[in-house]
């Protein structure tokens, strides 16, 4: 309760400041608009839904594209985990990949996709794929070789003993790589819409700069950061502290 | 059913250092229904040994048998129980007994008999809950209980209670000790307390370290449930023994670290 306060104060108090730089007048509206001009616009798109539709757009770019990526990853980081050869080649390879800013993948899918949804959604399952991939990969391979003992004892092995101990095992990990891969997932999608023919946020930012809406290129950008924090707060990481809890991995 | 250890060896091969050989031609045989505690300094090969009765380790050589078949993988009917729980954290209490039923009976059947066994062990109450939930010695009882309704011939139990407080042990001590005069099971329990192997066994073997032998098996013929004043004197006894023989490790350990 007490951090909401502050957090509510330190908001408002951003919000007093920027109004006293716009009311100084030393830049121009055009470059830096009033809080007021910026929620007002926001209010507009609201309220003639075209922000509601880059909305949903961008969700489902987001969602078809971060699924695909986590199947692909779950079945890479499997393979990986279990066969050394893969680990040692297609592992190596994708380590190397995963530093590649996601943004750089943007003009290979419009030569391949063109600028629609196609491109996009590409450019976000690769935006998520790798970082969840290292983490199931990592997960099962530090199963905790008393479940794998105790299971065997108990008259588990070969893919049952997988099925029922090595992937329950590694939930954990699967959960810190799906934070990651929305997290990243997110950031693959902005930039891939900017660079898109729409509908998205990211396309209305890139619109709203080429026609100097300064207000609205700013209300975007709140609006990102918002589901980002958003999402990564009240959905990812509580799941990953339940998660974590119910393992034993962490003291509530 | 009888346990035969015939000849078993055990040896480490660590790379760039000569070989460990821990375990070094054990040979014992436990009549069916006995209660054996195996006591040793720590490093002595216990667990090695214990490990490698349940399946899940080779011995370099030496075979083991349970009557006329021999040990060669993990299987249910030898039970172990280890220090920690071993409990399945995304599994509930009742789950987790009913994991080694699951595909030997029916769901109806599996879930009466988990039942049975919590209830023995006195948590008829948390079948909902999860491992996180419980106590240490909770935790150690749902493990008794899963490796009960398993129906094992043979009983691994490596320091079950070693995590323990003392008064939890105790509890869980008698606990075990009803439990085996009911089911007469094959026990090889492991502990580092001597007051304990007294308690619960008819048979203590004492081992030695470097290479990890048995050097004395003594028979426990006092009457249950035992009293300290009976205890005390095989309890020097076997205190006396240890000693000499933890003596005689850390000498070892010294003369090692100053060849260094
Ligand atoms: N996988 C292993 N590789 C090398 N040495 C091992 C391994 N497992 C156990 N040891 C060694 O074998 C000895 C006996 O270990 P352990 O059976 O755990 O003893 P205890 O249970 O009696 O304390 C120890 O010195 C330990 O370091
Ligand atoms: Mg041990």
């Amino acid at each position: 309760m007490q951090v909401t306060i502050k957090r509510i104060i330190f908001f408002l108090l951003l919000i007093a400041i920027w109004q006293g730089i716009v009311l100084m007048e030393i830049w121009p509206q055009s470059m830096i608009p009033s809080p007021f001009s910026v929620f007002h616009t926001l209010y507009l798109g609201f309220a003639d839904l075209t922000l509601v539709y880059d909305l949903l757009a961008s969700f489902r770019h987001l969602f078809i594209g971060l699924a695909i990526s986590i199947c692909i990853g779950t079945a890479v980081g499997i393979l990986l985990a279990t066969v050394k050869t893969a680990d040692e080649t297609l592992g190596t390879m994708i380590l190397a990949l995963q530093s590649v800013p996601s943004i750089v993948w943007v003009p290979l899918a419009i030569i391949w996709f063109g600028f629609g949804e196609t491109a996009i959604i590409f450019v976000v399952v690769i935006g998520g794929t790798f970082v969840m991939t290292m983490n199931i990969r990592t997960g099962v391979q530090n199963v905790a070789p008393i479940f794998l003992d105790a299971g065997k004892t108990m008259g588990s092995k070969g893919v049952d003993l997988f099925i029922k101990i090595v992937l329950p095992a590694s939930v954990p990990y699967a959960v810190t790589g799906v934070r990651l891969a929305w997290a990243f997932s997110w950031r693959a999608l902005m930039a891939a819409e900017l660079l898109s023919t729409g509908p998205g946020l990211g396309f209305t930012l890139s619109y709203a700069s080429d026609f100097n809406n300064m207000s609205l290129v700013i209300g975007i950008i709140i609006i990102i950061g918002a589901i980002g924090s958003i999402m990564d707060q009240l959905v990812f990481q509580r799941m990953e502290q339940k998660v974590l809890t119910r393992w034993g991995l962490q003291k509530t | 059913m009888t346990l035969t250890i015939d000849g078993v060896s055990k040896q480490f091969n660590q790379t760039g250092k000569t070989p460990a050989i821990v375990l070094k031609d054990i040979d014992l045989t436990i009549p069916n229904g006995q209660f054996v505690s195996l006591l040793g300094p720590s490093g002595c090969g216990k667990s090695t040994l214990l490990s490698i009765l349940a399946g899940l380790q080779k011995p370099t050589s030496g075979k083991i048998f349970l009557d006329d078949v021999r040990i060669t993988t993990p299987s249910p009917d030898k039970g172990v129980v280890f220090q920690e729980a071993a409990l399945f954290p995304w599994l509930n209490v009742l789950e987790n007994v009913m994991f080694p039923l699951r595909k030997k009976m029916p769901k109806k059947q599996q879930t009466e008999r988990a039942k049975h066994f919590l209830q023995m062990v006195q948590l008829g109450k948390f079948l909902e809950h999860y491992p996180h939930e419980l106590s240490g010695g909770m935790q150690q009882r749902v493990s008794i209980a899963r490796v009960l309704a398993m129906d094992p011939t043979l009983l691994l139990m490596d320091e079950p209670f070693g995590a323990l407080d003392e008064q939890t042990r105790i509890i869980l001590q008698q606990e075990v000790e009803k439990i085996w005069l009911d089911t007469k099971k094959t026990v090889l329990f492991v502990t580092h307390s001597i007051r304990e192997a007294i308690t619960l066994s008819d048979r203590i073997l004492v081992m030695g370290a470097r290479p990890g032998t048995i050097i004395k098996d003594f028979s426990v013929d006092l009457a249950r449930p035992r009293k300290k004043a009976d205890m005390a004197p095989l309890e020097e006894t076997i205190m006396d023994l240890l000693k000499t023989e933890i003596a005689k490790v850390m000498r070892e350990e010294l003369s090692h670290a100053s060849n260094d």
